[in-house]
């Protein structure tokens, strides 16, 4: 116990280290509800997203992880509680309203187009034209931008023209990521990104996230994988039967003392404890 | 466990899987993963050589060479069997006379492919917006045989519309009625036949406007036949909206991958229902030409239109599910089957054996399509 509490995030502390002062969230859930049926999904679910970091969303399985983000991103309206984005009570209308507010999401299957290549999947929905009245697009300019996209994630593909069925698990998580960093303009949702890659690939979707965050969007991962989460995450927001009940700043916390958390032999609250 | 930790050596170690010399195929693990025993090789950067061998291989892979190459083969073989009947200029200009109306039809039904979904309702959509614009210059004084050029225009946009509306309706059921295309498109082909039939009582409407026949249906501007001039233009513009516009990409965005395009933004359900509404507006095109060109409503005409088209469009290279053919393939798909059935009449083969090549030639080119995404899900 007190083991947690010298590691749960203190509201003296405030925010992420990294930022050392303000403690103002970018993105916060405050008593976040929603019942399917009699299934009650989450049950007054906080959460908190600083600017600048990355932010790890853990839990078992059922603790309502993927209800949460769904309802962070606008996928799902919430049967009660409040979204508050830079301070703002908000309502997201759909997942694209959440992009229009910056927050963008890197689904599990990663929703790619796979007979498009990189720079058309980077761009679908968002074209750029040579001549915008008849909407013809301006192909060059595309691939020249995704170019640069995946540059700054240090991410090379072979054949830009290639359509993206040809790439590897890796390569398309990539795809999906940069797609998702060029638009998103505050927090970025990845759910469980690094679930269906190999030990090569998982260590580059860590290191993009690190990049990502390092351009001062936020990200949000939502892992099962401990020492993954420990490796990459600045600070872990554990997740139990639908809600919020522990919060630790990365540096310093044991796997331990996560799946303590995890799976309720350590009872805490963190959505108490640490404000 | 320190922040860096599993993440350091893996990122430190890695040659960029980005400059790999194999292209094209996907190289995701770096263990041998190309079925030839080899250990991969050393990945050298790409080269203007790899460049150059990327788009050749891709050149052999796409299926558009294979369909040309069959295309060629099938125009030299017809050459050598019968010197001097085959290939002639008037031979290729009634093989292209003949194909307008199909090959406007194809060009409709390869945005509706792309999207993976299909139009079985084409030739019954063409009949049926023969027969309207028939029925409309019926009306005019005289039968309309003596109409001006105001009263036909008229009735071709008549005809255009209907198709149009047609196609339109058929974009509502699948997108909204949630009704698949087969279905859909196949409950049109039977409720756009039995307007046909209870609109001309089954007999064919046999006058149209002179002029109408005599310029579009049998013209020629500058040399070429109306026919030839307008089935190619439709191809070629309708070619460019595919490869260069927005539209384009979304249609084959939407057949790779529908969700991903919702998800991206894109108004799938309107799209798919412009789709579909373009490939009823293309039949309304093909229906006044046809009437233009026969001189006749050919009520009973074209019950298999809509084999032919869908063949000429899979052999063209698209595939069924959706999200990969082109233009060009289809031209060229619908070019086999027009010169097969020219060149079986002039073998004097019996021209029924058409509709079993037909058959053969689709099953074959789906079985071929099947089996490329077996291999690509496999490698």
């Amino acid at each position: 116990m007190n083991v947690i509490k010298r590691n749960l995030v203190g509201a003296a502390g405030g925010g992420p280290g990294r930022d050392g002062g303000m403690a103002e969230p970018l993105l916060e859930a405050r008593g976040i509800s929603k019942r399917y049926g009699h299934v009650r999904a989450l049950d007054g679910a906080d959460f908190s997203v600083f600017s600048g970091e990355v932010v790890a969303m853990i839990g078992d399985n059922g603790a309502g992880k993927s209800t949460l983000v769904k309802a962070l991103s606008g996928t799902l309206r919430p049967d009660s509680g409040q979204i508050i984005l830079d301070g703002e009570p908000v309502t997201f209308t759909g997942p694209l309203d959440a992009q229009r507010h910056g927050i963008e999401t890197v689904y599990q299957d990663l929703a790619l187009a796979p007979d498009l290549d990189a720079a058309a999947n980077l761009h679908l929905g968002r074209e750029l034209y040579k001549i915008p009245f008849l909407r013809v697009l301006d192909r060059k300019a595309m691939r020249e931008r995704a170019a640069a996209a995946f540059a700054e994630l240090g991410v090379e593909l072979p054949d830009m023209r290639a359509p993206v069925a040809t790439l590897s698990g890796g390569q398309r998580q990539s795809v999906a990521v940069a797609r998702v960093v060029s638009y998103a303009r505050k927090v970025i949702f990845m759910d469980e990104p690094t679930a269906a890659l190999g030990v090569v690939q998982r260590a580059r979707v860590l290191d993009t996230m690190r990049r990502v965050r390092d351009r001062g969007i936020s990200v949000v991962m939502i892992s099962h994988n401990m020492p993954e989460v420990l490796a990459v995450a600045d600070r872990i927001e554990v997740l139990r039967l639908g809600q919020r009940v522990a919060r630790f700043t990365a540096a310093g916390t044991t796997m331990d003392e996560l799946v303590g958390a995890m799976t309720g032999a350590l009872a805490t609250r963190g959505g108490e404890g640490s404000r | 466990m320190s922040a860096e930790g599993p993440a350091v050596p893996g990122m430190a170690g890695e040659p960029a899987d980005a400059a790999q010399g194999s292209p094209g195929l996907r190289e995701a693990q770096p263990a041998d993963r190309r079925g030839d025993g080899e250990p991969t090789p050393p990945r050298p950067r790409p080269s203007a050589v790899t460049v150059i061998g990327r788009q050749l291989r891709r050149a052999i892979i796409a299926n558009e060479s294979w369909t040309l190459l069959a295309l060629i083969i099938l125009i030299v073989y017809f050459t050598v069997a019968a010197p001097g009947k085959f290939l002639t200029l008037t031979d290729l200009s009634y093989i292209a006379k003949n194909a307008s109306p199909l090959l406007v039809m194809a060009v409709g039904e390869t945005f509706v492919i792309l999207t993976a979904g299909i139009d079985l309702s084409v030739g019954a959509v063409l009949v049926l917006s023969g027969v309207v614009a028939g029925e409309f210059y019926q009306h005019q004084p005289g039968s309309g045989a003596n109409a001006g050029a105001g009263v036909i225009l008229v009735g071709a946009v008549i005809g255009l519309v209907t198709g149009l509306a047609f196609g339109a309706a058929q974009g509502i059921a699948v997108t909204k009625a949630k009704i698949p295309p087969l279905i859909a498109t196949l409950a049109g082909l039977g409720i756009a036949t039995g307007i046909s039939y209870l609109v001309t009582g089954g007999s064919d409407l046999r006058i149209i406007p002179a002029r109408l026949a005599s310029t579009i249906g049998n013209g020629a501007v500058a040399g070429v036949p109306w026919l030839i001039v307008i089935g190619f233009a439709i191809a070629i513009v309708a070619g460019l909206i595919l490869a260069y516009t927005r539209f384009g990409r979304y249609t084959y965005a939407i057949g790779s991958n529908a969700e991903a395009a919702r998800r991206a933004g894109i108004n799938v359900d309107r799209h798919l229902i412009k789709v579909y509404a373009l490939s009823g507006l293309l039949s309304g095109v093909a229906g006044v030409t046809s009437l233009a060109y026969f001189g006749t409503t050919t009520v009973a005409g074209h019950p298999t239109d809509n084999l032919t088209v869908i063949t000429a469009v899979v052999l063209g290279g698209a595939s069924l599910f959706g999200g990969r053919g082109s233009m060009f393939g289809t031209v060229i798909g619908l070019f086999i089957l027009a010169m097969l059935q020219t060149g079986l009449v002039i073998l004097a083969v019996n021209q029924y054996w058409q509709y079993i090549a037909i058959g053969v030639g689709l099953a074959a080119a789906v079985y071929l399509d099947q089996f490329r995404i077996r291999l690509r899900e496999r490698a």
